[in-house]
């Protein structure tokens, strides 16, 4: 199955939207597991950049996707096991609560 | 006399490597001065050893310090150590002083022991002088420090401190010398320098007593006043001359100074001020009365005899240059007689018999700066020779009646002060050697014929006159008046009418009073000795005696250069004083006076009784402004001293701990306010973190989109 390159413009459109839903997101909401999620969105966003362009320009950008999945995983463990010991601290998890980190 | 040479000679011997260096730069300094030495005087010196002369007491000051460290309960060795180390300085002066006599050769020889400054015009070597008048002085140095040395080491034989006190007292020996034997300004600088240290760790021996290491640092203070003089001095003589040694200044002053120009005028009244501060002439004698707080030896030696002399002795050195500014001249006369009978006249009314001797040593050497600021150079040196004699006798003597009492007190426990003379009285029949002895020194330096002040003042008062001077004249007859007065008060209280210890300290402690050992008085009889035949070296034509004018002959080499300029210029000792009369009649007037106003002081402390210091009232009228020192101290600290403090607290309030700690601080405060407002964004809130950053990455990526 191959997709046509005239399809190019419409990866990047869907990419660009995902992205802004996510940095929307992250912005906006206030609960840390939705923050998550939206990174997410916005890793996968890129994602979806590398895939399209890697139609045209070899094999590269399909292996980086690769990366930034294993890295993705990664994060994904290390902010959950953050985000369940705030949890025991403080049994919720709104961002707009945590200002203890400063100077 | 014939053993000293060869004791020289023997000497060269031993070191004949370092002799022989020192010889060849003699012979070298010698061809240097024979070249300058008036005609008839000619003929080269060659001195034996010069060196020697300056390490033998610098080696003795080594040995008791380290000995200060080393053997603290060997009180034996440094009194054994320093006198020798200054009997041998004076051995080597003695040798030659008397081949200076055999040969007849008058200097200058100038030996440089090695080159010190050369930058650019200036030349400066470590160079020593050996001419009439330094030969003078080391002999006088030497020989009264080698006597007050055996002094000390029985005076104080019982202090823990007695390798210190050495080792102080032969480093001042050494710095003596230097200053007397330098062959230019910044020799004798060091040597001014080095003995008013010396005098100031002296002063301060006895350093846990605060007030006396106070008086120590005042004396150092004083002093730096003084030594600013010297130092200008010294830069204006380079600026005119090229050169700081003596021999060619003395040389070329007449011919490349204007007779009373200004520079000369500024050059002699700064080495003025620098005199004034080391010989405590008004207006820096203040500093000398205190300094009697050090050991009593230190007070014969450093401030009466020799140290204090050091400014008649840059006076007469100079006395070209001061010959040329006869304003000048006229300043150091008026100081000096000013001086003679303002510190007279305060002697008057001390109780402290150390007190008297310092006023009265302040009174004596405005004698010699007369001598000296008339032109009567020689006057002025006999006087220094004769003062050191029988002041350094009345001040060991003072130290041994001081002892005495002193040890009377502890044996009752009493803490008076063993100085008052009011504590004394009737010592005469406990201490007949001190009194006698001490009796000598008072005739002499009251001027009773035929002890040796009789003919050294004398001489001074004639000359004042017949060059010119009749009110100073005038001031120094009634101040020979007044010296004998207070001369003769001191010996009564102290040896004279009832013993008052008794009163002062309890019943029982005048079996206590005891003479002094022999290691005291023998150096005691020996200054006696000088004090009656020292004068004897110099006897005017004019009296009915034989005509003596050894002193004269003998300085006349050195003196001559300025005696030729003050005779070029129609300066001229007249034949007759102000009022008439010649040298024999005012001879004759002077003794009478003398004699006149030992009556008189007799007289006054008989006339009433004397009280103990706990018993006594306060004086009142003159006698207490006169007590209390005419309130000069009381003066300075208010024009002086307070403002100085004033000012000093000033920059430390408001230049040093406003202007520069502030500029400093105020950094360190705008750093911090800076760093609070950068705090102010580091909120800990992470959805403002993120709305920063992407507000910066989309502000980015509009730049590069743009």
């Amino acid at each position: 199955m191959s997709v046509p390159p005239e399809y190019l413009p419409l990866s990047l459109v869907v990419s660009a939207t995902l992205f802004t839903i996510g940095v929307g997101g992250v912005l906006l909401r206030r609960n840390a597991i939705i923050i998550f999620l939206c990174i997410e969105l916005m890793l996968n966003a890129v994602n979806l950049t590398f895939v399209a362009f890697a139609r045209q320009l070899g094999v590269d950008g399909q292996v980086f996707v690769f990366f930034v999945m294993a890295v993705a995983a990664a994060e994904a463990a290390v902010g959950l096991a953050i985000i369940i010991s705030v949890f025991r601290h403080y049994e919720m998890v709104d961002v707009e609560r945590f200002d203890l980190l400063k100077w | 006399m014939e053993m000293i040479p060869a004791l020289g000679s023997a000497l060269a011997g031993l070191l004949q490597e370092a002799a022989h260096g020192a010889a060849g730069a003699a012979g070298q300094g010698a061809a240097h001065g024979a070249g300058q030495a008036a005609g008839d005087h000619g003929g080269s010196f060659t001195p034996i050893l010069p060196g020697l002369i300056l390490l033998i007491p610098l080696i003795g000051a080594a040995v008791n310090g380290l000995g200060a460290f080393l053997w603290r309960d060997r009180r034996l060795v440094p009194s054994w150590v320093g006198p020798l180390a200054v009997g041998g300085a004076f051995a080597v002066v003695l040798a030659n002083f008397l081949r200076m006599l055999e040969t007849g050769a008058a200097g200058p020889a100038v030996v440089t022991l090695w080159s010190w400054l050369s930058v650019g015009g200036l030349e400066v070597g470590v160079d020593l002088l050996f001419d009439r008048l330094s030969m003078v002085m080391m002999l006088v140095v030497t020989g009264v420090s080698t006597v007050i040395h055996v002094y000390s080491a029985g005076y104080m034989r019982d202090d823990p401190g007695i390798s210190r006190f050495f080792a102080y007292l032969n480093l001042f020996v050494f710095f003596m010398l230097v200053l007397v034997m330098g062959g230019n300004f910044p020799v004798t600088f060091v040597g001014w320098e080095g003995v008013g240290l010396c005098s100031y760790l002296l002063i301060g021996f006895w350093y846990e007593n605060a007030e006396y290491s106070s008086a120590g640092k005042k004396a150092f203070i004083v002093n730096r006043i003084g030594d600013f003089g010297f130092l200008v001095a010294m830069f204006l003589l380079f600026a005119m001359f090229g050169t700081l040694d003596y021999v060619p200044i003395i040389e070329s002053a007449a011919d490349e100074l204007a007779y009373g120009g200004i520079t000369v005028t500024a050059v002699t009244l700064l080495l003025l001020l620098a005199c004034t501060g080391k010989s405590a002439q008004i207006p820096l004698y203040t500093w000398l009365p205190d300094a009697m707080a050090g050991p009593t030896p230190v007070s014969a030696l450093i401030h009466a005899a020799t140290m204090v002399t050091a400014g008649v002795y840059l006076v007469a050195r100079s006395g070209v240059l001061f010959a040329m500014a006869p304003m000048s001249q006229a300043a150091v006369a008026t100081v000096g007689a000013g001086t003679a009978l303002f510190a007279a006249t305060i002697a008057l009314k001390q109780y402290d018999i150390k007190k008297v001797l310092a006023y009265s040593t302040i009174s004596q050497l405005g004698y010699m700066f007369l001598a000296v600021g008339v032109g009567a150079y020689t006057a002025g040196i006999f006087h220094l020779t004769t003062h050191a004699f029988f002041k350094a006798l009345l001040f060991l003597g003072a130290g041994a009646v001081i002892h005495s009492v002193e040890h009377a007190f502890h044996e009752q426990g009493h803490h008076g002060d063993p100085n008052d003379m009011r504590s004394h009285g009737g010592l005469m029949s406990v201490m007949p050697v001190t009194g006698t002895t001490m009796w000598a020194a008072t005739l002499a330096i009251a001027g009773v014929f035929p002890f040796a002040g009789f003919f050294s003042k004398d001489e001074i008062i004639w000359y004042a006159g017949s060059y010119g001077y009749p009110i100073l004249w005038g001031v120094s007859l009634v101040a020979a008046v007044l010296t004998a007065a207070y001369m003769a008060r001191l010996m009564f209280m102290t040896f004279h009418g009832e013993n008052r210890t008794d009163e002062a300290a309890g019943q029982g402690a005048s079996s206590a009073l005891h003479e002094a050992p022999a290691v005291m008085t023998v150096p005691l009889v020996i200054l006696a000795v000088l004090s009656v035949v020292g004068g004897w070296i110099q006897i005017p034509e004019a009296l009915p005696l034989p005509h003596v004018s050894w002193l004269h002959d003998w300085l006349h080499p050195a003196v001559e250069p300025a005696l030729a300029v003050a005779e070029e210029h129609g300066v001229e000792a007249a034949h007759a004083a102000p009022l008439g009369g010649g040298e024999a009649v005012w001879a004759g007037v002077s003794l009478v006076l003398a004699v006149g106003g030992i009556v008189a002081g007799a007289a006054w402390v008989r006339s009433k009784e004397i009280l103990v210091p706990e018993r006594a009232a306060d004086d009142r009228g003159l006698a207490r402004v006169l007590n209390r020192k005419w309130y000069v101290d009381e003066l300075y600290e208010r024009v002086f001293v307070g403002p100085l403090l004033a000012l000093s607290r000033a920059c430390w309030r408001v230049v040093d701990d406003r202007i520069i700690d502030g500029a400093v601080n105020g950094l360190g405060y705008a750093g911090r306010a800076l760093g609070w407002v950068g705090s102010r964004l580091q909120s800990g809130r992470i959805g403002t973190y993120v709305l920063v950053f992407t507000l910066g990455v989309l502000a980015v990526l509009g730049g590069l989109v743009l």
